[in-house]
This record gives C-alpha cells, sequence and structure tokens, in this order.
C-alpha cells in the first residue's frame, strides 16, 4: 500500500499519477468508474498553446494576456503565467506520447478559438479530450503494470479524515461490494466540477457529483470564488442533459443569429467586429441572454454551420456533425442549430495556491474541482491545459514537500456505515437545483439571491441526509459569493451592480464554513512574482 | 407514450435473477433507455403489478455515447442505453434490459467489466518510446483511440470469455493505435501479445463490426494491426 491518494482518474488524476510513477513514486488512482468514463472524455474542440505553427508569430506572453483579459483579471497572474508558458512543452509531450492531433507534416495545425487572436488551439477533429485521454490512460497503464500506479477504479471517495486541521486521509467505498476503508496519507482531489448540484441542466457527467467538494468544505476546506459558473453559449437539450455544441464549431466559421423583424441579425459580429461570434463565453451567452429578451427578436437563437465547407465537416468537426444527427435528427449541414447556454464549467472551487496547497496540510486539488487559473471566465482551450498542468504541480508539489512517502499499513475493509455513503436522493437534488438556479443565472441581482437564498434555508430546516446536508451547504456558498460580490465580472453578472469594480472586488472571494455559518470574505490577489 | 422496460434483475452477485415489469410514461418521442431508468430511480413508479420499485443499479456518466459506461443488452442487443431510443426497440410496447452476459454480475444491470483493463495490461498496451508526430498515420490513430471501453463487442463475440487468453476487439483497437505509430522495433513485447492474445484467438467473425456504438471501424484496424503486428508491415511506409 501506498500513501498518496489521487482522487479522481480523469485528465488532472492521469497527470498526477504519470508524475508519480515517472518519479519512481507509488500512488493510488481512486475513481469511481475508469479513466474511459471521466467527464474529460466530453472536452472536445481542443487545448490551448502558443506553439506559432500558423505563421501568426504567437507568443506564451499572448496567450498569458488573453487568458487573464478573458478571466477578466481574476486569476492569479502567477499561476496563468505558468500556465502559458508551461503549454508549448505541454503540447510537445502529448504528441511524444502519441495523440492524433490534426497535423500538417509534423507538427499540429492549430484553430481559432474564443477570446483569443491567434490561432493557438491544437485538436483531434471534434473529440479531442478523448484522443488526449486515450493516450494519457495508455501512458498511466504502463505503471500500473509496473505496480507503481494502483488503480481502485470502482471506488467513490466519501470524506476527508481530518485532524486538527490537517488531512490525513480519505474514507473510500467500494461501490461494488458496499465495503469501505480508511486510507491515511497525502490526498489529492482531481474529482472535476459541480455538475451534480445542477442535474440534467450541465453539459458534465452524472459521475461529478460535487458531492467530494461539499463534503470537504463542510470540513473546512476553503472555496475559491463559488460564484463563477461557466454558462456556454451554445448547447442544445438531449435526453437527461445539456449537450456541447463546441465553440469549435464557431472557430470554423459558425455564425449565430436571431431573427430581429424576420431578418437574420448577426449580433454577435453586429456588435464586436473583431472577435464576433469568438468573443469570451460568458460575454457570448450573456449578448445570447439579452437579444432572446429584445421584444423585435424572434426569443430563439440559432448556430448556423450550413456554409462550412465538406472538408472542415471531415477532417475537423465529424463527431460533431453525427452527434447532431444522432441526438436531434438534424443535418447541421442544411439547418442551423437551435442553441441556448447551459452549466458547462466551474471557474470556482476548491481554493489552492499556485502549488495546488488548499488550507488543510496534506490536501491539495487540482483540475475543474479547484479554483486555479480561470479566474471570471474559463478561455475555450484552456481546462485540459489547466487539467494536465494542475494535476502534473501538485503532485510536485507533493514530492518537494511530503518526501518520498512512507508504505502506508493496508486499509481494511468493513461493512460501510458511513452517513455519508447515502446519495441525495434525486427529488431533492432537483429541488436544491431549482432553488439555485433561481439565483445563479446568466443575470443576477440581490432580490433573486436573496430569495434563494431564503429558499434554501427553508429547504434546509427540514431533516435530510448528510450529503444533502453538505450538498445545500455548497449552494449556499455560491449564492453568498454571488450576493456579497457586488460587482459585474466574467460568468458572474449583476444587473443591480452592472459595472466592474476593480478597487472593491479584484479580489478571490473566500467562502469557509466554521461550523455554523458560511462565511465569504475577499482576499487580494498574489502579488505578481509572489508566490 | 407508455412503455414497459422488462427488466432482468438481481440484487447482488450471488442472488437469484428475476425480472421486473417497469411502465414508464414520457412525451419524449427521443426518449431513451437511460432516461427511463433515471426516472424510474427518482421513485415513485410501481412495477406493473403496482409493487414499489428498489431503484435498478446501472451505471452511467456522460449520457451522450462519449463514455461507454451504460453498456447493456437492450431488446436482445448490447447498446449503450444512453443510446437507445425506446421506441426504437419497444415490441408490443415492452423492452427487455438485461446486463452484458459476458461479465460478472454486481448487482441489476452492474457490471464487473475490470477484465476489459486486466487484459490491456496484459497486452503491454502502451508506448515504450515517444511516437513520431505522423500526419499519415494520424487517421487510423484517431480512430484506435476512440474506444470505449463499453464491452459491447465481446458481448457479441464467439471467442471471446472473461477469464480466457483471447482479449478480443476491446484490446485489439487501443492496441492499433500503437502498432500504427511505433517502430518495429520498438513493438516487441505488444507484438508478441497482440499474437498470442489476439491474432490466434480470433475467427474472424467480424461480429464486433456492427455492435461498436462509437461506430469505430474495427475490420479496417484488425487488418491493419496485423499487417503491422503479425506481418511487420507498417502503414507509414505504404504509398497513400
Amino acid at each position: 500500500m501506498h500513501s498518496i491518494h489521487i482522487i479522481g482518474a480523469g485528465l488532472a488524476g492521469l497527470s498526477a499519477a504519470l508524475t508519480f510513477a515517472e518519479a519512481g513514486v507509488p500512488c493510488n488512482l481512486i475513481s469511481a468508474q475508469p479513466s474511459e468514463r471521466a467527464q474529460s472524455v466530453l472536452a472536445e474542440g481542443g487545448i490551448n498553446a502558443a506553439l506559432d505553427t500558423m505563421g501568426e508569430h504567437d507568443t506564451p506572453a499572448e496567450h498569458f494576456a488573453d487568458t487573464v483579459r478573458g478571466g477578466c483579471d481574476l486569476a492569479d497572474e502567477n499561476a496563468v503565467k505558468h500556465l502559458t508558458e508551461s503549454a508549448p512543452e505541454i503540447l510537445r509531450r502529448l504528441i511524444a506520447l502519441g495523440v492524433p492531433f490534426n497535423m500538417q507534416g509534423d507538427v499540429p495545425v492549430l484553430r481559432n478559438f474564443g477570446g483569443q487572436k491567434k490561432k493557438r488551439t491544437a485538436y483531434a477533429r471534434s473529440s479531442t479530450g478523448k484522443i488526449i485521454m486515450n493516450a494519457m490512460t495508455d501512458a498511466v497503464r504502463r505503471y500500473e503494470s509496473a505496480g507503481l500506479v494502483r488503480r481502485y477504479a470502482h471506488h467513490s471517495c466519501l470524506s476527508l479524515l481530518t485532524e486538527r486541521g490537517c488531512c490525513k486521509g480519505v474514507r473510500v467505498l467500494d461501490r461494488y461490494t458496499g465495503a469501505s476503508a480508511d486510507f491515511y496519507g497525502t490526498v489529492l482531489l482531481c474529482s472535476g466540477g459541480l455538475n451534480g448540484v445542477f442535474p440534467e441542466k450541465t453539459t458534465g457527467t452524472t459521475q461529478n457529483t460535487g458531492d467530494l467538494t461539499a463534503a470537504a468544505f463542510a470540513a473546512g476546506v476553503q472555496l475559491g470564488n463559488p460564484e463563477m459558473l461557466q454558462y456556454h453559449p451554445t448547447t442544445v437539450g438531449i435526453s437527461g442533459k445539456r449537450c456541447l455544441v463546441t465553440e469549435a464549431a464557431r472557430g470554423e466559421g459558425g455564425r449565430l443569429y436571431i431573427l430581429r423583424g424576420g431578418e437574420k441579425w448577426y449580433f454577435m459580429e453586429e456588435k464586436y467586429p473583431e472577435l464576433g461570434n469568438l468573443m469570451p463565453r460568458d460575454v457570448v451567452a450573456r449578448e445570447m441572454y439579452f437579444v432572446r429578451q429584445n421584444p423585435e427578436c424572434g426569443g430563439q437563437v440559432y448556430l448556423d454551420l450550413t456554409a462550412l465547407p465538406e472538408e472542415t465537416w471531415r477532417r475537423k468537426l465529424s463527431d460533431l456533425r453525427k452527434e447532431l444527427t444522432d441526438y436531434l435528427a438534424l443535418d447541421p449541414k442544411a439547418d442551423p442549430i437551435p442553441v441556448e447556454e447551459g452549466i458547462h464549467y466551474f471557474m470556482g472551487g476548491i481554493d489552492t495556491d499556485c502549488a495546488h496547497r488548499t488550507n488543510l496540510a496534506g490536501l491539495y486539488a487540482a483540475g475543474e474541482c479547484c479554483s486555479q487559473y480561470h479566474g471570471a471566465n474559463r478561455l475555450g482551450g484552456n481546462s485540459m491545459l489547466g487539467a494536465l498542468l494542475g494535476g502534473k504541480t501538485a503532485a510536485d508539489s507533493i514530492l518537494a514537500a511530503e518526501g518520498i512517502p512512507e508504505t502506508a499499513e493496508k486499509p481494511v475493509w468493513q461493512p460501510c456505515s458511513d452517513p455519508l455513503a447515502a446519495e441525495v436522493p434525486p427529488a431533492e437534488a432537483a429541488q436544491i437545483r431549482d432553488i439555485l438556479l433561481g439565483g445563479l443565472g446568466i443575470v443576477r441581482d440581490a432580490a433573486s439571491l436573496e430569495g434563494a437564498l431564503r429558499q434554501l434555508t427553508e429547504f434546509a430546516a427540514v431533516p435530510h441526509n448528510l450529503r444533502t446536508q453538505n450538498r445545500i451547504l455548497l449552494g449556499e456558498a455560491m449564492l453568498r459569493g454571488a450576493l456579497a460580490r457586488r460587482e459585474s465580472r466574467g460568468a458572474h453578472y449583476r444587473a443591480d451592480y452592472p459595472a466592474r469594480d476593480d478597487a472593491a472586488f479584484r479580489k478571490t472571494t473566500v467562502a469557509v464554513y466554521d461550523g455554523s455559518t458560511v462565511q465569504i470574505t475577499f482576499r487580494q490577489l498574489p502579488e505578481k512574482g509572489g508566490a | 407514450m407508455r412503455i414497459v422496460l422488462d427488466i432482468l434483475r438481481r440484487a447482488h452477485t450471488d442472488a437469484a435473477p428475476y425480472r421486473q415489469r417497469i411502465p414508464f410514461e414520457t412525451e419524449d418521442a427521443g426518449a431513451t433507455v437511460a432516461a427511463a431508468l433515471t426516472a424510474i430511480n427518482a421513485g415513485g413508479i410501481p412495477d406493473e403489478q403496482g409493487n414499489p420499485v428498489e431503484p435498478v443499479r446501472w451505471e452511467c456518466s456522460c449520457l451522450q455515447k462519449k463514455c461507454g459506461a451504460c453498456a447493456m443488452v437492450i431488446g436482445g442487443r448490447p447498446r449503450l442505453a444512453c443510446d437507445a431510443r425506446l421506441t426504437e426497440f419497444a415490441k408490443k410496447g415492452s423492452v427487455t434490459v438485461e446486463p452484458l452476459r459476458k461479465f460478472p454480475v454486481i448487482a441489476d444491470l452492474t457490471v464487473d467489466r475490470t477484465v476489459l483493463f486486466e487484459n490491456l495490461r496484459r497486452m503491454t498496451v502502451w508506448l515504450t518510446q515517444d511516437a513520431p508526430a505522423d500526419e499519415q498515420t494520424a487517421d487510423a490513430a484517431y480512430d484506435a483511440s476512440r474506444c470505449l471501453q463499453c464491452g459491447c463487442c465481446l458481448e457479441v463475440c464467439p471467442n471471446f470469455c472473461a477469464g480466457g487468453e483471447f482479449a478480443g476487439a476491446a484490446a485489439m483497437i487501443p492496441a492499433a493505435r500503437l502498432v500504427t505509430e511505433l517502430p518495429a522495433a520498438a513493438q516487441k513485447p505488444l507484438r508478441e501479445a497482440y499474437s498470442r492474445r489476439f491474432y490466434a484467438g480470433c475467427g474472424k467473425s467480424l461480429a464486433c463490426r456492427d455492435v461498436c456504438p462509437a461506430g469505430i471501424e474495427t475490420e479496417r484496424l484488425l487488418v491493419n494491426s496485423n499487417a503491422a503486428a503479425i506481418w511487420k508491415r507498417l502503414l507509414r511506409r505504404r504509398k497513400k
């Protein structure tokens, strides 16, 4: 048995496992399902790096500037600098692992993506996440065989084992046998976004429940910017979820329009002549929201891909076309796609520093579950990059801080009596979702947020199981963060405070639960060049 | 519309299997088996006899055909529940839903597919050196990278049984990326494992060809991989 435990086997978890294994250090890789089922496989459009293969003289400095600007100056610039400067090497490493990106000779072709002025996004048609995950899974498998990475692939992490402000390990449930065991050691959470808080209303998986983040929050782990939810502009409803229409569709020439007086109005192109349909996601989603309210307009926004050439469909977007044909019975070559904004990504999450340390000693977080890199709005193409770098950086931090771990005792499996083993009942999950969505829409104000808080308090007043109680606390942190941030920035738009207020709020929202109440404070961003 | 899900259930691995018929009503003509199972597990739907229904154990994740979690036997065929429209499978108003048969049942529709991943380890499906970036092999490598590890291909394979030496298409396809990308000298352990665990056992029934939920061109990858792994013909040497 080993004493480093990675929770989650998506891209961040695999990146961390590979880093430990290549350093010769064993780790446990614990996940509810195998890597093939992780949310990372859903990433479509690509991964950013200033490789400059398109003759546009791109540089990491421009990638940095776009990312910071896209995040509305809320991201830790030291972390973003690390991200954007590391990106070309991360891409070269993926190529060396055999990821079949769309290539021209021996260099990847790059495509346009939202919020970026140059072609910077490497891609494998429109299934980039799946294709990268496959290569990373293969790479980690080599070390599974050598005994350095030990998979627990049908195991959920129920809670953290804490002692006097330190994390001492995790409690793990075997979903097949129903037994649980305590794993002592250093913990790295790579457990993904908070999709489960909004069942059926996000583009994510059913497995990213957010329940571990909620349990960690209840145990005193701080959250950063919990109010920052990304609504992706182009999603469609399919059975049981929102389905993403990749930003790459607009990167390859797709156009958004709404009918105004019976005519097609390309509102993004008119209002934002430079980037047009490829403005950052927060801007596009908000503009869609507003044009839909316009009484002169038809109420439905369409994504028009009908002018895309056959070669683009075949070589770059083949999977998207099949998906739309299968699920919507619609051929995007012939018909515009009716699209709506849908929750897609959580910029906020577990609060970490540049080294991916949380406020609990012995606990680290990386990937979408943590709040690093993306500020108030994530750029398309930066999520997989953030997951890969985050997992590696967290692993490097653990290796530097904790040294080579000692061999720990074998965990003892026993029938599980942990109250957290009981799931949030589906009906209650839907109620919490609806309450939160009442406050956390694309456009927010004090009245709707206070109303949602009141409803949540009433809902919390009746007895619930422990997992539901934790989810209520997490929802409260999101609402209170949104209420306290009396400005508009990125994904957080307040109709009652429509201006950005750098003096008061160019700060990280920090949410902490002290055992009785959820407290919100604002923390200065780290100094540039600092830690 | 009203469709009855006729589910083969089992409380746990050692319990006796039984069938339970659960009616599901929806206005959504595109509703899938996954949607029906989600609704049933939300509670409140009794079975045809009016008995309360315990939650049905099944696995799901992405709900859009990209993760392979929800593979099961629907209307007698292996399918992903998120890709199986009730209207497509209903016969006389009812759809049979059963667990995959080639894997041990954990409970209800949940099966233990660990053998899939063990086989990939046994086949040494990993790179032993950096892959040369090559536009010519990218198409085949892309297709081979799309395998969901759902197990549908093994369900219909006449040569596969869990625990046997033959690893089936679910191992051949991921291996195809590596035999496509790697120079011959770097492939020795993989080639040997491929020969023993796939080539020697494959009866070329091509039953796998028609059931892949990802639409992977199994036959093309099989031919390419046999050429590369067994006959040492590398794709990049072929003239286009």
